[in-house]
């Protein structure tokens, strides 16, 4: 039996990370930005079928880029993560919190003992309630790291770009329009073309909602929004 | 090896059930009893009378709010009729607790379908599957704990209200007008047979409801009537092409007022 060649565990880990940031990197960019009533989840993505953002809970939604049907796997698994545990405790008891750690710790597991790193960049919201409940944001890396983000997060492709678009033109307290608006200039601003609502998917944690705050935007309401409708 | 391996994949991922997902991960939270259990000595609170019935919009569903034991009040405020998503309700009959259990259940069943799946399923899905929950239950059902449940929802497809009633082995029957489950059950069901009429209004049809269980509960010690004293009323809640809908306690205080006196005035014939 041939010896296997020696890698040094440094080299390894960069080519692994370079291979992931290069999949992630081919694909189309989402934001996420808090807006006065909720947070709202903005891809570009012209597929009306194949879904980037989903619904995970009462209060928690799920976004993917990369590589489909690796976040995708990660999505399911997220909403039987979370109807597992709301089932056998309460519904208050499913935390964003929490799943956001389940999926930093499958990301860092697979990215540190299989061969090909998955591909992929999630981010998990959690709308805050009525009385003043803050809103959260995990941004989890292909790699396991978690951050958890303020105001506005970014995610894919031209996600710096559009960090240091939003970082300039991101305010407090914006009506669902203008942060419709905003996100939507950002995911555009590394690439001449306007984006219509054809090349969208928009949904929103509308904390406005009984229940289940999850909510898609259908093309119409999204052109109306734009004040693009013809 | 490996293509078994691809198949286990596909099979994982083509899983939309939560009940397997349970089966699959956690089966101490299935709601089915292994061992065997002394049921039918010991007595459990039991829900009364739920029913449904079809009008022009869609499908009214109502239930008593008493939960009996043997002759004694359990419970006056249990709820009975529940929403499991935005088009159809579960009413519960028969032993309150796996009854609870199976309609919270459910309820997690189609919002987990839903939500994997990205669209609904079909009211007949629906309904197929509640009775394959139902029949999950049957040991329990034999040994005395029956839950036996009524399904109403709006078909989308069909563009109609529809009702299912089950019996404990998990047998679907579907009714074209109207059906009562329960200890009370037989009086409401006479008191809709001379009531119930085609095409009536949603006002129409909330009466009509309200007679049944207040019929019920004349006749059957088991069901509770509206509780002026306290302030508990029946729980009614329509369900039509744009949603299900409590209708306000209100009203119903309204309506079982209405009823009331006028059974006061031909009792003293007025």
């Amino acid at each position: 039996m041939p010896l296997p060649y020696y890698v040094s565990p440094e080299q390894m880990m960069k080519d692994k990370a370079e291979y992931a940031r290069k999949g992630i990197a081919r694909g189309r960019s989402i934001v996420a930005l808090e807006y006065r009533d909720g947070i709202l989840l903005v891809a570009e993505n012209p597929s009306t079928l194949l879904h980037k953002i989903s619904e995970i809970y009462d209060r928690i939604a799920f976004a993917g880029v990369g590589k489909y049907n690796e976040f995708e796997n990660l999505r399911i698994a997220g909403i039987r993560h979370a109807d597992l545990k709301g089932y056998s405790y309460s519904r208050g008891d499913v935390t964003a919190k929490a799943l956001a750690n389940a999926y930093s710790q499958a990301l860092g597991n697979i990215f540190t003992q299989d061969i090909k790193p998955f591909e992929v960049e999630v981010l998990v919201a959690e709308v805050g309630d009525d009385e003043g409940g803050k809103n959260e944001i995990y941004h989890i890396l292909y790699d396991g790291t978690i951050e958890d983000e303020r105001q506005y997060a970014a995610m894919g492709g031209q996600a710096e770009d559009i960090r240091r678009f939003l970082k300039d033109h991101y305010r407090e307290g914006l009506s669902l329009a203008e942060a419709l608006q905003l996100g939507v200039r950002a995911l555009s601003v590394t690439q001449n073309k306007t984006l219509t609502e054809r090349d969208l998917e928009v949904a929103v944690l509308d904390r406005t909602k009984p229940r289940r705050k999850f909510r898609r935007i259908p093309p119409e309401a999204i052109a109306q929004l734009l004040g693009t409708t013809r | 090896m490996t293509a078994e391996r691809w198949l286990q994949v596909f099979h994982d991922y083509s899983t939309s059930s939560f009940v397997e997902l349970l089966r699959r991960q956690a089966p101490h939270l299935l709601p089915t009893l292994s061992a065997p259990v002394d049921a039918a000595g010991e007595e459990v609170p039991r829900g009364t009378t739920v029913l449904a019935l079809r009008y022009r919009d869609g499908v009214v569903m109502a239930g008593d709010r008493q939960a009996t034991t043997g002759l004694t009040v359990a419970s006056r405020r249990i709820e009975k009729i529940f929403k499991c998503d935005e088009l159809s309700g579960i009413g519960i009959a028969g032993a309150a607790g796996p009854a609870l259990e199976l309609a919270k259940l459910f309820q997690t069943e189609l919002e987990h379908y839903e939500k994997v799946e990205g669209e609904n399923l079909s009211l007949e899905g629906k309904a197929n599957r509640l009775s394959q929950m139902i029949r999950m239950n049957l040991q329990a059902a034999l040994m005395g704990l029956a839950v036996i449940p009524i399904f109403a929802g709006f078909d989308e497809r069909a563009g109609v209200g529809r009702l299912f009633k089950y019996d404990i082995t998990g047998g679907r029957y579907e009714e074209t007008n109207y059906d009562a489950q329960g200890s009370g059950a037989k009086d409401a069901r006479d008191s809709l047979k001379k009531l119930w009429r085609r095409d009536m209004t949603r006002d129409e049809a909330i009466r009509v409801a309200l007679e049944a269980l207040i019929d019920a509960a004349d006749e059957d010690i088991g069901t509770g009537g509206p509780d002026f004293v306290r302030g508990i009323f029946p729980t009614v809640r329509t369900i039509t092409r744009s949603g299900f809908t409590e209708v306000p306690e209100d009203e119903v205080r309204r309506v079982c007022e209405q009823i009331l006196n006028d059974r006061r005035k031909s009792e003293q014939g007025a």
